[in-house]
């Protein structure tokens, strides 16, 4: 098991984002902390709302405010505040020690402009790095993420570009600053399963060779077992437990984690009926006092409701959330 | 058992067009191309492959929403294509269809009542007295509270919405549904829902289904047989668990090996093929077998000849080196 070292790259605590509609105040990520060490990789898993992305999108500074604000927390990056240091501080950390690639390659290129212009621009911007030199550099990063006449490429239009194409373009112009950090949001979700194998691939391999530290936010727990070091669970904003990959497949501990490997087909004999959650995720505008699963759970007791949700150690680097593990009851 | 649906080399050709002043074809996308299989009664069959092979515009191929270029579709004995507009309307009945995205299947515009009782009514299936009653059972089959029914679309949740989807397809009873990605949408936990619905309601009802997704072990969980295309044609075709646990084409091979399973040890030391590229165009498929250019057993005769589908090892596999590799 991979001990991280005494200072971790990137260090989040107890960070609140919180968005401010006119049907109430949603608690999209309600105090989360964690680490994530240089050359490791960091699975973020949950459904849709479960807060995995606004927790990335904080650290980024890409929450719309407003609505959106985050309400308390810090995360460290090599021991500067990214949620309180000066705009100049910022943005000579995002994008070029922090870069991050999205879900769907289709929309986050723009159409207007041409591959290279792209693929270039953060080397430009953060780099100081002259127009000529630069795009030798992207030519020999799309060439690095398996983009053949990466030359006659660079001058295309993303229109000209399939969508796995597409998602090696936005990691390549992720990588081209070389982050230390790459954090990934569902790259892979829109993607067809052998396009999805190449893409998952190349980020190994580009992780081995950089030793750059990864987070992975994916809702498909299969991607994260054979791509990542821990794994984290989030539900209704909070993280419901973290471990390892092989402590959170093989001994999951919360009853949400359980639930939701039972629920895929993959584990599951052919034609028995799968495993459902009852219900539907919690609804974040209202105040939830206790754990976020609690009204879905099958194990939940008064206390579970009433009594806030914090991570307990089972193990060393197994934490969990849940008040009737931790009692011993389940 | 009786065969419901039966296609006979069914083809979906779209032409394309160049120029803007004059337009001149200038060939077609061949995006089913010699399709042949049958369903049986109560029946489900899994149709895979990667997006742009065909699988979805064969879906609507067999609704007739888009005529076949050649071939025949039969439904219960009836030639569809050759069906004049009554007949395929008095068809529809048997045949319906859930899309993938609950979000744009439904009119946000209409109440769940409005949605489930216009095909009760279009089709004069009971008097307009029972619609109500009936409306309600539907509900109730799907798992949705009738106490619902005068609700909007944007009022449920996409698992829900996909319930109503699917009340509407069941609405006329039909024999057959063609569900085309139904759950793709869905997180894991509603997923696992609307797959045991399904399932329940092909035991219950004898209901045979078309299920169309890209995720192989979704597909391998509900299906009887699976059908894997490529490029507009079936590859390999036969009982869910031979395809995916023991794949023969190289291409279900590779398919296979790319879906992430979630089991960390096995993922550790399991060998990928990781196919290279992007499947081609299907303006312009290559010739022979039209996997061979991302084929790691392609030979010279692979180039030339067109594998036809053939008994191979309990299943249909379109290789000619089915039993070599």
């Amino acid at each position: 098991m991979p001990v991280p070292p005494p200072v971790p790259l990137l260090q989040v605590s107890d960070l609140r984002t919180y968005f401010h509609t006119r049907s109430g105040v949603y608690r999209a990520v309600d105090g989360v902390s964690f680490e994530v060490a240089a050359g490791e990789t960091l699975g973020i898993v949950g459904e849709s709302g479960s807060g995995k992305s606004v927790t990335c999108y904080s650290i980024m500074g890409l929450v719309p405010s407003p609505p959106g604000k985050i309400e308390s927390g810090t995360a460290r990056f090599d021991g500067v505040d990214l949620l309180h240091c000066t705009p100049a501080q910022a943005r000579s950390i995002r994008g070029k020690r922090v870069a991050m690639i999205f879900q769907d390659p289709m929309t986050s290129l723009n159409p207007y402009l041409r591959i290279g212009d792209q693929l270039i621009e953060p080397l430009v911007i953060h780099g100081g790095v002259a127009k000529a030199e630069a795009r030798r550099r992207g030519i020999a990063m799309l060439e690095a993420v398996g983009i053949n006449e990466a030359d006659k490429r660079l001058r295309q239009y993303p229109h000209e570009f399939s969508g796995g194409m597409r998602q090696r373009v936005m990691i390549a112009m992720a990588l081209i600053t070389e982050p230390e950090l790459l954090i990934a949001d569902e790259p892979t979700t829109a993607l067809d399963v052998t396009v999805q194998a190449q893409i998952l691939e190349l980020i190994r391999r580009m992780q081995k060779a950089r030793n750059m530290a990864v987070i992975f936010i994916t809702h498909d727990l299969a991607v994260v077992s054979g791509l990542c070091d821990r794994v984290q669970v989030m539900y209704g904003g909070r993280i419901l437990e973290t471990g390892t990959t092989r402590d959170l497949f093989y001994r999951p501990l919360h009853p949400y984690t359980r639930a939701l490997q039972k629920s895929i087909p993959a584990i599951q004999p052919k034609g028995a009926e799968l495993y459902t959650i009852a219900g539907l995720p919690p609804d974040l505008s209202k105040p939830l006092p206790g754990c976020p699963f609690a009204p879905r759970c099958e194990f939940a007791v008064e206390r579970c409701r009433a009594e806030p949700v914090t991570l307990v150690p089972a193990e060393p680097g197994h934490y969990h959330a849940c008040l009737r593990v931790a009692a011993g009851e389940l | 058992m009786s065969t419901i649906l039966e296609l006979q080399d069914v083809k979906t050709h779209f032409p394309v067009q160049k120029g803007f002043f004059r337009r001149v074809n200038a060939g077609s996308v061949r995006a089913v191309d010699g399709v042949s299989f049958k369903l049986e009664r109560g029946e489900v069959l899994g149709l895979v492959g990667e997006s742009g092979c065909g699988k979805s515009t064969l879906a609507r191929t067999i609704m007739h929403l888009v005529p076949p270029t050649d071939g025949a579709v039969i439904l219960n004995g009836k030639n569809l294509s050759a069906a004049t507009g009554a007949e395929l309307r008095a068809s529809r009945r048997d045949l319906q269809m859930v899309f993938q995205d609950p979000y744009a299947s439904l009119n946000p515009r209409m109440t769940v009542y409005g949605t489930l009782s216009e095909p009760l009514l279009a089709h004069r299936i009971c008097p307009a007295s029972e619609v109500p009653e009936r409306v309600a059972r539907l509900m109730r089959i799907v798992g949705l509270a009738p106490r619902f029914v005068q609700k909007y679309p944007h009022e449920f949740s996409g698992g829900q919405r996909q319930r109503i989807a699917i009340a509407r397809a069941l609405a006329l009873e039909p024999k057959l549904i063609v569900a085309d990605e139904p759950v793709s949408a869905l997180d894991v936990s509603i997923q696992a829902q609307i797959l045991n619905l399904l399932a329940e309601l092909t035991r219950t009802m004898n209901l045979s289904l078309i299920f169309i997704a890209h995720d192989l072990s979704v597909v391998k969980h509900i299906s009887d047989r699976v059908a894997v295309m490529y490029l507009g044609k079936i590859v390999e075709l036969g009982r869910a668990e031979e395809v995916i646990d023991r794949p023969v084409h190289p291409y279900t091979r590779a398919l296979v090996s790319a879906i992430p399973t979630p089991d960390p040890d096995r993922e550790s030391t399991r060998q990928r093929i990781v196919l290279a590229g992007d499947p081609p165009s299907p303006i312009n498929p290559p010739p022979g077998c039209a996997f061979h250019p991302r084929c790691l057993y392609a030979q010279d005769r692979c180039r030339e000849i067109v594998p036809p589908l053939a008994p191979f090892a309990g299943r249909d596999v379109a290789c000619i080196r089915a039993g070599e590799i």
